[in-house]
Parts: C-alpha cells; structure tokens; sequence
C-alpha cells in the first residue's frame, strides 16, 4: 500500500516511522482507515469466494462440489465473515475514519489511541474467527445466527468462534464511543448541528446503535459460551432453559446490528446524490432526524425476525406494528434523494451511478421487507430464499453497492490518483444486472417455496437455482473488474487534484492527498454541506 | 370465518400477498420512473446549471410521510387478520401429533397409528401439534403457506386443510444440522374413504410387532443417519455391524477394533470416542437406559 507516491506532503508520506510500523502502530485517522479497508475488504474478497463456492454447488440438484456438512460450514462462515468481518466494522472503521473528522474539521477523532485499538481488537478477533475455521471440531456449522439449542450440541468449533466475535463486539462499541465523543466536542467553529454532512450523521446515529446495542451482542455469546463450556442450561428446555430467549438476547442486538450496516451507506448516498446535481440536498432535517428515529426505532422491531417461532400471538401483533413504523423513515429518505434529483444538473459519473442504483437495489430490499413485516405474509417466506433475497438487496444492494460508491467518490482524494470512467462503468453495469439476476431470482425460489440453507433441494426448483447461479458469475466479473481498475488507478492512474466534483463538505477543501493535520489552521465553517455556490465547476 | 365453508389457510394469506405486492410494485414503478426522467431531463447535457436551489418542502414532507404510513397502517392490519386465521384452528380439527428430530419426521394419529408422511383427509382440517426431540426445526407446507417452528420443550402447533386431493411438499424450515435439507416429507391428502382405507390398513399393520431394538432406533431418529440395509447415509449402515472390523479414530490416532457390545454401546453414549474413519464428528451423545441399549445391541446383532 505504500507503493503509491504521493505527489506532494502527505498523511502518505509524513511520518516518523518506517515500513509496517508507520501504518499498524499509527493513530493517523487516515492510516486507520486504511488499514481498515484493507482488512474489511479482504474479508469480503473471503465472503465473496464462500458465496460463489455455495452457488456453484446450488447449480443444479444433489451433490456438485461439496458435502452437506462442507456446505453447512461454507454458509455459516460466509454469513460470519460479511457480517461481523465486513460490513459491521467497515463503514464506521473504514470512510468514517478516513472522512468524518475532516467532515467536522477536527485534526483526528478525539482518541486517537483508542481508535488504534479498536483496528487491533478487531484483527485479533478476526484471527480468532479464522482459526476456529480450521482447529477443534472443525468450522462452525451453525448459520451466523448460532440458535440453540443446536449451536449448544454441535460437535464443530462454535465456542472459539463465538469468542471472535465477541472480541470484534468491543472494537464496535470503542469505535462508536470514539465517534459520539467527536462529533460532540471537536467539531470546528461554525460547524453547527444543522451543518455537519448527512454521512456524519449517519455515522452519529449508528455510533449510539454500537455503543448500546453491541454490549446485548457480548452478553449473548457469553451466555452461548457457558452454555456449551459450562453446560448452564439457560436455554436447555431439558433443565427448565427456554431456547427462544436465547433468539430475543440475539435478535435485540442483531436487528438494530442491520442499521449499524445500512445508515452510514445512506449517509454516503445523502452526501453524493447533491454534489452529481450540484443542488442543495432536499429535506437536510428530515434526512438527519430520519437516521435518528431509524437508530431508535430499529431497537424496537427485533421480534419480527421470530413470527413462527411460538412467541405469544400478542409479541407478534407489537412487533408487526413497529416493523411498519420503522419503514417510514426510510421511504421519508428515498423521497428526499429522488426530489434532489429535481431540476438539478446531473453528472452520470461513477460515484452517481452506484448511488442512484443504491436507491432502487434498497428499494426492492426495503419493499420486500413490507412482505416479511406483515404477520400473515412473513409466515410463508419466513426461512426461504426470500429472506436470502431480501437481505442480500439490503445489505449488498444497499451498503455493498453504497460501500463501491464511497471507495469511487472518496478514495481519489486519499491517493491523489484516480481510476478510469469507462472500464468502472462497465464495472458497475455487471454487477447491477448480476446482482438483479441472482437475488430476484432467489427471492421467486423463496415465495414458491425454497428453505434457505438447504444444501439439495428438489427438481422443482432446479432452473432458478440454475439462474441464481449465472447471476452470481456475472455479478464477480463486474466486480473483478472494479477491483482492478480501482487498484489500478489508486496506483499509477491520472493525478487527482482539487476538488474535480465540487463538494462542499469539508474533505473537498483540504489538500489531496490530505496532510496529516489535515487543515493547516482551524477551519472556520461558514456555508452549509451542500452549498454549492461558488464552488470550483467541474 | 364463514360457517358455510371453511376459508382454508391458502385462501387467507394469498390476497395479503396480493396486496402488499400490489402496493409495492406501484411504489417502485413511481420510485424507477421518476428517477429515470430526471436524470435524462436534468442531464448536465441539457442542463449546465441547477434551476432550482429548493432545500426542502413542508407540504412535501408531510404528505409523503402521511400517506405512507396510511399505506403501511394498511398492510399491517390486512397482515395481522390474515395471521389470525393461521392461528385459530377450526372446532372440528383432525389432531394429528408430529415429531421432529435430526432428521426426520413421524407423524402419529389418535388411534396410535404412526407414519413417515403426513396422510390427511380431503377437505377435513388437520391440527399439527408440533414435538422435537432434539434441536429446534421448522414445519413448512408451501402449498398451504403454512409454517411453525418446532420448539424442545415448547407445545407449538399449527393447522391446515387440503381442498384437493394430491401430494404436498413438507420441508424443515429451521436449519437443524447436517442433513437440514433431507429433512423433508409429504403431505398425502387423500379423499375421505380413501383415507379411512388407509387407517385400517395402517391398524391392522401396527398388529405385527416390530423388534423391541428397532421401535427405539426409530424412536431416537438413528435412522435418519444409519440405514439398516447397507445404503450410505451421513453414517454408517447398521447392516451386519455385529463382528465387524471397523477402522477408528481414538483421540487422534488410527486403529481398527471389532464391533462388540462393548464398542456400540460406546458409540451410542460417546459418539465422539472411537470416530469411524471417513465419517464427520458429527453425532450427539444419546443419554439411552440400560435396557435400552441392552435391546438395541441384540437388535443389531440380528441384523445381518
């Protein structure tokens, strides 16, 4: 990574270390999220290997490539790796470092040290993970959601990986404490509340959802642990436990979990959809105040995940309710994008491209959601494809593709160098008609009936799964072909200078690549983030 | 419900389907459409500057935050009386009770009579009690857009009615091990006399008493994984076990010991202590009595 020079003074090349040191003992903001994108994106190169390999096996009926129990590990791990490995800890560890202490014109975030911390927790949990792959009973095989009683039984290494993830538990809760802290108390003179760029809020909102949900996470795992170590029983119904509290302590955490992964990326949106229209972002306040009441009210819907699990008809009825509370705030944010749009000046470039493919892939996610809110509806796609299909255009569409828009839109001001338009549009075409092809696809096998996590499954649902599979193959060539023209470009690509798009958060005011004090004297903020008059034309 | 006929599970849930289905596409298609036209008609190509600098809209506001929750109060409600004809289980149900273990099913009736394959009458509803043996799974009927999961310890059920007669697909929903996607069987609906054929059929069948070993076998789920006619399964065949040589991993380390009382017993209450080489680590200790395991080890000496 340090191979890339730098044109001029930078957080690149101003150091007083030398070699792997400079980067892993560093407490630069931007060094960390550097390294936090290296690593979260590794993993998901890891997650994104397991995925294809769990397709191709789908391809057709019966045995491919694998056995069941090989195909029960691949899903499990595939499922950990993306969600606790990449998409949790990416967005906050990865552009939130980078970007948002610049958005609130701060020198770093307000600890610095503990910032360096959380990355190593993080790594250290994730070696965690990675080793229980391969040590003890062999790879978990349980899902990513770990219910018992069967993660309880299971012969497999569930207990170590379990640790892993409660470890990376304490990177998210420093980071989202670090964060609050931050945005409370260094944001420059003139930085009002009502001008701080909708990504930093975003991240403000998801920052209170790790520091009070993540704990939920590490008391759950905990409890899995004694069960298994110290056979406590909690959740054993053969000595009085109730295996579905087990499923409340684990959904509390794990639903308000899908908004740590899904606001920073509509923050990211919030702040590229204004500057490609070059127009002030419509409903500023209903934006911001919308990431709040989905911070709060997603704590509220994590029921909805156990509609046919036997929880009291009551528990159903409330929590059904909530579920559509809590999807009007999100249909309040895509209105405001789409209105933004209006009479503005729109430039179709890479960064606008994956963001505006955001707002439909999060739609049909989000829509689709409608179905597995409803009590009646959920209890049929419960536990198929559909939910499969369902999260996959949430999480991939969503903050997958928001997480592609924010590495096109961001990371040329960190490296001074930027990829070229044309193969990254191409890039972007794959992966959207992949995308669609394979997890629609998976969402018509869910509604005629599909179990998820099932390793063979009848003639009947041969062709989709056949179609899926296609799909997956089109949507890796996009992306290897995104990868390389980034990796490309961030290297040896064009200089990029200034502020080619005209952003008027503060990251585009600063030098590029930014120096490691990142302004040269305390900024005095005196125009709001989207602002765009007298801003350098494009 | 409609005393006159009965309003099957299907015909509940399907127009909620319709609905929200409706309802969503109609969105997506303004969400898509309007999109598409502004970024053709706003094109920078056409048009260099922004025309409006609006920040934001009240009325606006208010109206797309209003209708929608109207629209969501909608599905909400339609979603939850649908649910209410999940769970309100006609007064003159069939019972039937299942059992769920890794990874089978049985189906047991009133009169004792059990089954692989859930046979029920035509246009007579069925009530599902729901029993697991072991870990939690899920009772999945697609064609009847029916499911509930399968809880140790927890008295679930559901209920449903076949209006045709025909074969439906009964699928685990919850993931439950190694052989999850296995675990499936049928519903048979067959016409009422039909049905009552089969039942005497089926008494009459229950006379011949199975051995002893082979009632507790099949009460433990064993055969789901060990067939008894020397077929592969995730386990080893029970067929001519007794006497064989088996080759075994002990604590890491290879040797091959005779199958004796001594050795199946050992496998049966610690699965995990002599490994049969090719097999995955995968079968949980069985807590059996020890006339139980006394009937089991002379069930399998017999079974040549």
């Amino acid at each position: 990574m340090s191979n890339a020079q730098p044109p001029q003074a930078s957080f690149w090349n101003d150091t007083g270390r030398s070699g792997i040191a400079a980067w892993i003992f560093s407490t630069d903001h931007k060094r960390i999220g550097l390294l936090y994108l290296y690593s979260t994106f590794g993993f998901f190169l890891t997650g994104v290997l397991l995925g294809l390999l769990l397709r191709i096996e789908l391809i057709a009926p019966g045995r491919t490539i694998v056995g069941p129990q090989t195909y029960n590990a691949l899903f499990t791990v595939h499922g950990v790796v993306m969600i606790f490995l990449f998409i949790l800890p990416s967005f906050p560890g990865a552009f939130g470092n980078l970007v948002m202490p610049i958005q609130v014109g701060a020198r770093d975030v307000a600890f610095p040290r503990l910032n360096l911390l959380s990355w190593w927790l993080y790594i250290i949990g994730a070696v965690i993970v990675l080793v229980s792959l391969f040590t003890g009973g062999g790879a978990p095989d349980t899902g990513w959601t770990f219910y018992v009683p069967f993660s309880a039984r299971t012969g497999t290494n569930v207990s170590l990986a379990v640790f892993g993830v409660f470890i990376i538990g304490f990177s998210a809760i420093l980071t989202g404490l670090n964060f609050i802290t931050t945005i409370h108390r260094l944001r420059a003179p003139g930085m009002t509340w009502d001008r701080l760029p909708l990504f930093t809020w975003s991240l403000y909102a998801t920052a209170w959802v790790q520091v009070l949900a993540t704990p939920i996470l590490a008391i759950t795992l905990v409890l899995v642990m004694a069960e298994r170590l110290l056979g406590t029983g909690l959740f054993d119904p053969a000595r009085g436990g109730d295996p579905l509290m087990y499923q409340h302590l684990f959904w509390i955490y794990s639903h308000p979990a899908v908004y740590i992964m899904i606001l920073p990326a509509m923050g990211v949106i919030s702040d590229i959809i204004p500057v490609f229209s070059r127009k002030p972002i419509f409903g500023y306040k209903m934006i911001a105040f919308s990431s709040l009441a989905i911070a709060a009210a997603g704590s509220l819907v994590w029921g909805h995940h156990m509609f046919t699990s036997g929880m009291s008809d009551t528990a159903v009825l409330v929590f059904s309710f909530l579920t559509f509370i809590v999807a009007i705030p999100s249909a309040i944010k895509v209105f405001n994008w789409v209105s933004t749009l209006y009479r503005g000046s729109i430039s179709l470039e890479a960064p606008m491209l994956f963001a505006l493919s955001f707002i439909l892939l999060f739609s049909i996610g989000g829509l689709s959601g409608l179905i597995l809110g409803a009590a009646a509806t959920d209890v049929h796609v419960h536990d198929t494809h559909f939910v499969v299909g369902h999260f996959h255009y949430v999480m991939f569409g969503g903050s997958g593709f928001a997480f592609f828009a924010a590495m096109h839109y961001w990371l040329p001001k960190f490296y001074g160098r930027r990829y070229a338009e044309k193969p990254a549009l191409l890039a972007w075409a794959l992966m959207f008609t992949g995308f669609n092809l394979l997890y629609f696809t998976m969402q018509v096998l869910g509604m005629k009936g599909m179990p998820r996590r099932y390793y063979d499954y009848l003639p009947e649902f041969a062709s989709l799964n056949l179609l899926a599979t296609v799909g997956s193959w089109i949507l890796a060539a996009g992306l290897v072909i995104m990868l390389v023209n980034l990796f490309r470009g961030l290297r040896g690509g064009v200089p990029f200078e200034g502020n080619p798009w005209g952003g008027a958060t503060l990251e585009w005011s600063v030098a590029t690549p930014p120096p490691t004090e990142n302004f040269e004297e305390e900024p005095l903020v005196t125009h709001g983030p989207y602002d765009f008059e007298g801003m350098g034309k494009p | 419900m409609n005393p006159a006929r009965l309003m099957t599970t299907t015909e509940a849930i399907d127009p909620v389907f319709m609905f929200i289905f409706g309802a969503c596409l109609v969105l997506l298609i303004g969400i898509t459409a309007a999109m598409l036209y502004f970024v053709v008609r706003y094109h920078r190509s056409k048009a260099p500057e922004a025309t409006s600098k609006a920040e934001g809209n009240l009325w606006l506001e208010i109206i797309w935050t209003v209708l929608p929750t109207m629209l969501v109060l909608a599905m909400f409600y339609y979603g939850w009386s649908g649910y209410l004809t999940l769970r309100n289980v006609p007064e003159e149900a069939m019972e039937v009770t299942a059992t769920a273990r890794m990874w089978s099913w049985s189906f047991s009736y009133a009169n004792g009579v059990t089954s692989p394959k859930l046979y029920v009458p035509v246009g007579r509803p069925v009530r599902v009690n729901l029993v697991s043996q072991d870990v939690i799974h899920g009772f999945f009927l697609p064609a009847f857009r029916v499911k509930r999961d399968v809880v140790p310890g927890m008295k679930n059920h559901a209920w449903f009615v076949a209006s045709k007669a025909g074969s439906y697909d009964l699928f685990c929903s919850q993931y439950c091990g190694t052989s999850h996607s296995a675990m499936i069987s049928t519903v048979e609906a067959l016409p009422e006399a039909e049905f009552a054929a089969w039942m005497e059929h089926e008494k009459s069948g229950e006379e011949q008493k199975e051995h002893p070993g082979h009632e507790l076998l099949e009460k433990h789920g064993c055969l789901g994984c060990h067939s008894e006619d020397g077929s592969a399964r995730v386990g080893p065949t029970l067929k001519g076990i007794w006497g064989r040589s088996v080759t075994v991993e002990t604590n890491g380390a290879g040797r091959v010991v005779i199958a004796d009382e001594a050795y199946l017993r050992r496998s049966i209450l610690e699965p995990g202590a002599d490994l049969v080489k090719g097999f995955p680590p995968i079968m949980p200790p069985f807590t059996l009595k020890d006339d139980e395991l006394r009937a089991i080890v002379q069930y399998l000496r017999g079974l040549k």
